[in-house]
């Protein structure tokens, strides 16, 4: 007894098929629409300030330093130096820490399966600021500017491997066990810091807790020039396993099933999210959930594939920081708010938001 | 390619779950592995896969132990579809397909990517759920997708753990007929089923697992006894000829207290 079905395999087996494209054009489109966006804040970041310099006069000082004499150059006779000594080095360290930030938190959930990961809410921030705090109190100076940066991968680099070694259980990552694991190493690093604090002399301490708050001010060129190569061995790192990163949704073995080395490939991003991390918090302090909320919005604007996603949460997540650097230092005249406390501001609720609706979809709650 | 197990026991969290199996597949054969539960089928199909390391015995595949085998390498010669789908993020259905794919990324095979998740989808009747979230489709849907990427990753052999838990009749006719299909064009197929008139209807060679050791092996009509089925399974059975198949009819429990469950309870 066999049955002839009409299926459709036979029916349309002479049909060319089209599978569904890549969603090529959102992503270009949303790649177009952040560049420009980075472009033109980084402009009108720039001339904001206690001293107000108009977009074209931040133009004319850029294209003068690029040896074109187009556009005017800063009517002020502090303009150019303020834009060069200390709006732009900033400016670039927001870029590149944002970038950094959110690379860090894709990869993170990208290893851990698990959209709720992150380097500020596992703890991981707080171990590379930890580790950065040794060097602050004892003054240790081994290598010069990158010992902070050092110190910090080591620190961030440690607490990565705990946070997985104690979230796991039978190749998964459950969520309330990875959020947990979290609060623990969290807490064990913040003691460290509080000791650390303790021990410190009162110059210490105000630099510690400055920057456990997190931010940008006083950013200088030769910071942007230790932390910029960094991020960019971290981005590359990414980008070259997006694709196997996107195999890892379908879990460890399956994953093993069709040809990745699981554990290589989770042993490589975690030293990639320990450096990207290091990079961020060795001069930026701790700015939590900027890695949570950007790969989200991606994700949800181009779906979850890394290839795009990697890139993508980089680039948004550099105009998020340049962003939420500005109103650090403009909202309140005459005061640089902490960065750190806008983006746990923002990042706490959202996080909540996530949390609730990961819970109603299926599988993602456990 | 053939997959020899030899003299295999395997065990599971310090509890021996396989005893001295052994077990030869070759191209051009669909074995179904059928027992009650708890007799080991999935760990036999996890050794068979690498997965699991025998504590003892030796699992080769064309002549070398699994172990010895590159992953990468291994992705291209056998291909798993899992019991359960859980995908972390939500990809949609085609690029779930797509990973199957992963194994001949940066080959000359990569340039048949499209062609051949196209046709894999058309064989397994997701094409037109290729858009869709896989996260939101249904148990039955899910498992036809991913039986579709098995098929994508083109390997000599393919294991498939409860390919039809979910399927209605229409599906599961579909997704095994493409199993045998598999198996006449060359490939070595085993997979793990629960229906034992489904497995006697599409098998080549049925192989009866009880209590981590192979009762039976051979084809379905010589392993399909009454005999030999009641006692694996505990239960009664009347085995039927209609029309030339196989059908297995286990006896209705109709005095609870005479039931196979009783002796349990004691």
């Amino acid at each position: 007894m066999t049955a002839t079905l009409p299926d459709r395999a036979s029916a349309t087996a002479d049909a060319p098929v089209a599978l569904p494209r890549h969603r090529g054009a959102r992503a270009t489109a949303l790649f177009v629409v952040l560049g420009v966006a980075l472009v033109f804040l980084t402009i009108y970041a720039a001339g904001r300030g206690q001293l107000a310099i108009p977009a074209g006069e931040v133009w004319g000082s850029i294209m003068h330093r690029m040896g074109l004499d187009r556009g005017t150059m800063p009517t002020h006779p502090q303009g150019d130096n303020t834009l060069w000594q200390v709006r732009f080095p900033r400016i670039a360290m927001a870029v590149v820490v944002g970038a950094a930030l959110s690379t860090a938190g894709a990869l993170m959930q990208g290893i851990f399966g698990n959209p709720l990961a992150e380097p500020g809410v596992v703890g991981v921030s707080t171990g590379a600021a930890f580790a950065a705090a040794v060097v602050i109190v004892f003054e240790i100076n081994v290598i010069g500017t990158w010992t902070t940066a050092a110190f910090a991968f080591v620190g961030g680099l440690v607490t990565t491997l705990v946070v997985y070694a104690l979230s796991r259980a039978d190749g998964r990552t459950e969520v309330v066990t990875l959020v947990l694991t979290g609060i623990a190493v969290n807490a064990v690093a913040a003691a460290g810091l509080a000791l650390m604090i303790f021990l410190g002399d009162t110059q210490a301490r105000e630099q510690i807790v400055f920057w456990q708050l997190g931010s940008l001010n006083g950013t200088r060129w030769e910071h942007v020039g230790v932390v910029t190569p960094l991020v960019a061995v971290g981005l590359v790192g990414a980008m070259l396993m997006a694709r196997r990163l996107d195999v890892l949704a379908l879990g460890d073995r399956a994953a093993r099933h069709v040809g990745i080395d699981v554990e290589r490939l989770r042993l490589v991003a975690i030293v990639l999210v320990a450096l990207l991390t290091a990079a961020a918090v060795s001069f930026a302090g701790i700015i939590a959930f900027v890695g949570l909320v950007v790969p989200h919005l991606i994700r949800m604007l181009v779906g979850p594939g890394h290839r795009v996603l990697v890139p993508a949460s980089a680039l948004a997540g550099a105009v998020l920081l340049l962003g939420a650097d500005l109103i650090a230092r403009t909202a309140v005249a005459y005061a640089d708010l902490p960065i750190g406390m806008l983006t746990s501001l923002v990042g706490g609720p959202f996080f909540f938001w996530l949390l609730r609706r990961t819970r109603k979809t299926a599988g993602g709650w456990a | 390619m053939t997959l020899r197990l030899t003299n295999v026991s395997a065990s599971l969290g310090g509890h021996q779950i396989l005893h001295d199996v052994s077990l030869e597949v070759v191209p051009g054969q669909l074995v179904a592995l059928v027992g009650p539960n708890g007799a080991g089928k999935t760990t036999l199909l996890s050794v068979m896969s690498g997965d699991v390391v025998p504590s003892s015995g030796e699992a080769t595949l064309d002549g070398v132990p699994l172990p010895r085998w590159k992953i990468a390498a291994l992705a291209r010669q056998r291909a798993v579809l899992p019991q359960e789908q859980r995908l972390a993020f939500g990809f949609r259905a085609v690029d779930v397909v797509r990973m199957g794919r992963a194994p001949w990324a940066r080959r000359p095979e990569e340039d048949l990517d499209d062609v051949v998740v196209a046709e894999a989808m058309q064989r397994t009747d997701v094409i037109d759920l290729a858009e869709r979230s896989f996260p939101t489709l249904s148990g039955g849907e899910k498992a036809r997708t991913s039986f579709a990427r098995v098929l994508a990753q083109q390997t000599p052999v393919v294991l498939l753990d409860e390919p039809t838990a979910a399927l209605d009749i229409r599906h599961q006719e579909q997704v095994l007929s493409e199993a045998r299909r598999l198996a006449a064009d060359g490939h070595a197929v085993v997979a793990v089923l629960h229906d034992l008139t489904v497995a006697a209807a599409h098998a080549d060679r049925i192989c009866v697992l009880a209590g981590g050791r192979l009762r039976a092996d051979g084809p379905p009509r010589e392993v399909m006894r009454p005999d030999v089925l009641g006692e694996v399974y505990g239960h009664p059975v009347d085995v039927i000829d209609h029309e030339g198949r196989i059908v297995v009819l286990p006896h209705r429990i109709d005095h609870p207290e005479e039931s196979s469950c009783a002796p349990a309870l004691s």
